[in-house]
């Protein structure tokens, strides 16, 4: 019964997410490519941080190493644009890799706390270094491929990426691979009793999470044109986090409502007030208090819960 | 099959293990009793890699095991359980043994295969023998203490473990669920030839089912012997049983 209806809201949801530039002013049409890769990197955070069980507080380093890595390749090695937009994907999960190799040795609050330091290292090294990376004006009129130039293309293309990602981290939660992550979320101890490595899982994991942000990134340069330190500073990774929180971290989706949601009001509410920030602080205590479970975490669990009662 | 040698754990100045010596053969149920305190828990900490002995061989099938971490320990055939129930709350009463059941066959690392329907004929098989299959769907959390217990037991029997080690399987439990859990410890060994090394406060249950008995007190080995051995043996009866021989 579920089924038929989900294939028909994909097909609306698609239908919907072409028909966008064709019917939108330029403007609209930027946000909504800004909102599609933000989705991605919120996503992408999910899979270490609902599904793996991992602090990951310094997430938006990925993001903006990714970024970078794809801005750098097209200004200065002068490499063609794959390669560019291959590198910052690599490089983001590169820098997960090592990162995760320190953190890992510690649990919980002290994993994220040691991650937030080391990621701010990443973003001062950004931040300073004038000659490389632009120091704290960033880059700016980065050159693209024709294609992919136009908001209109830039769009379609932001759109085609974050739909491959998201189908493709969908797939790695459905995996023995993405069970047993959940398993070690739920239970650490258990997981090892069972013969289950936990810290090589772990490690993958984030390695996972880190190009997924990566390719977010990239879309980025795609949609902006531009990069510059603070999409790596470690609000950033806090603002991305509550996004998971307000969708709902042990769904799938979750964290796309909590993206969009914090995208449109931080783009539409600005206009109006500089105080936006107070307006998603009242809804995210609304939220925290009576859906603890995320907004899209409390139609899941009311679900299973309404057949319970039937049976 | 398992053999442990005057093993020493200590905490800061507290000797939690201090010389214990164990031998369990192939095939046996062997209980382990001791009043609260005695060091049981601790033992099989350091059986399964939770902890590691400061001295004295733990040897399992000739080969020494003691320090080795829990996954490695697993996968040379011993699976345990917990005193406090360890389950994965959030996953189904089917997602729990299925992990168990992938982990054993070395497949977890495969992120694009979908997971759904993999080894389930194994796992139902399991939930059949142990009494769950008509809860295999509901949310783990959710289960009654004693079905969380015997979750557990269904977890570690995934790993097709040799041994199978259960830290109070029947703690907390009413007295119907103990008797239930009691009767499947006995089907497991009598069906299967499985090994099993357990600790127990019912004395009465223990005797029942055991094969042989080994006592614990204040972290070291009183005895091990048949059930009537144990009866008689007056320093048991002085330190557990309550009684000034």
């Amino acid at each position: 019964m579920r089924r038929p209806a989900a294939t028909l809201l994909l097909f609306l949801l698609s239908a919907t997410l072409l028909a966008l530039p064709q019917v939108l002013p330029r403007f609209h049409t930027y946000v909504a490519a800004i909102v599609l890769l933000t989705a991605l990197l919120a996503t992408s955070l999910n899979l270490a941080i609902g599904y793996t069980g991992l602090y990951q507080f310094g997430h938006a380093v990925f993001y903006g190493v990714g970024a970078y890595g794809t801005a750098l390749t097209l200004t200065r090695s002068g490499m063609p644009a794959p390669v560019a937009f291959l590198a910052g994907p690599l490089a983001a999960a590169a820098l997960s890799l090592a990162m995760g190799l320190i953190c890992i040795r510690l649990s919980k609050l002290y994993f994220g706390m040691l991650q937030i330091s080391l990621g701010s290292l990443v973003w001062a090294v950004v931040y300073r270094w004038y000659s490389f990376t632009g120091g704290d004006d960033g880059i700016h009129g980065i050159p693209l491929p024709d294609a992919i130039a136009s908001p209109k293309g830039s769009y379609y293309c932001t759109l085609v990426v974050t739909a491959l990602c998201l189908a493709a981290m969908y797939r790695i939660v459905r995996s023995p691979f993405g069970k047993v992550i959940q398993g070690i979320r739920d239970n650490p101890v258990r997981a090892a009793a069972v013969g289950v490595d936990v810290k090589r899982h772990q490690l993958l994991s984030l390695v996972i999470a880190g190009f997924f942000a990566g390719v977010a990134g990239s879309l980025f340069v795609v949609v902006e044109n531009s990069v510059f330190p603070d999409m790596m500073f470690w609000t950033f990774s806090l603002e991305v986090l509550i996004m998971c929180l307000l969708g709902g971290m042990y769904t799938f989706f979750g964290p796309l409502v909590g993206a969009s949601a914090i995208v449109l009001l931080r783009v539409f509410a600005s206009v109006h007030t500089r105080y936006w920030s107070l307006l998603l602080g009242t809804i995210l205590t609304l939220v925290i208090i009576f859906l603890p479970d995320g907004v899209l975490g409390a139609f899941v669990r009311r679900a299973p819960a309404k057949e319970d009662a039937g049976a | 099959m398992l053999e442990v040698e005057s093993a020493v754990k200590s905490f800061g100045g507290f000797k939690a293990v201090d010389g214990a010596n164990l031998r369990v053969n192939a095939g046996e149920i062997v209980p382990v009793i001791g009043p609260n305190g005695a060091g049981k828990t601790t033992l099989f900490h350091l059986l399964t890699g939770h902890l590691s002995p400061d001295s004295g061989r733990i040897l399992f099938k000739g080969k020494e095991i003691g320090g080795l971490p829990p996954h490695v320990i697993c996968r040379r055939g011993i699976s345990r359980s917990f005193q406090v129930v360890n389950i994965f709350p959030r996953l189904s009463v089917f997602e729990n043994v299925q992990i168990a059941v992938l982990s054993r066959e070395r497949k977890t690392f495969r992120i694009f295969t979908p997971v759904k329907g993999m080894a389930e004929e194994e796992v139902l098989r399991i939930l059949r023998s142990v009494g769950l299959f008509d809860r295999r769907d509901v949310e783990s959390d959710l289960l009654s203490h004693g079905d969380k217990k015997v979750l557990e037991i269904a977890v570690a029997l995934s790993g097709n473990p040799e041994l199978l080690v259960l830290d109070e399987p029947t703690a907390g439990m009413a007295p119907e669920e103990t008797e239930r859990c009691i009767r499947l410890i006995r089907k497991l060994s009598e069906e299967s030839g499985l090994t099993i090394l357990f600790c127990e406060h019912d004395i009465g249950l223990v005797f029942e089912i055991a094969h042989r008995i080994m006592v614990m007190v204040r972290g070291a080995t009183v005895m091990q012997g048949s059930g009537e051995e144990v009866r008689r043996n007056s320093a048991v009866r002085s330190a557990y049983l309550g009684e000034s021989g």
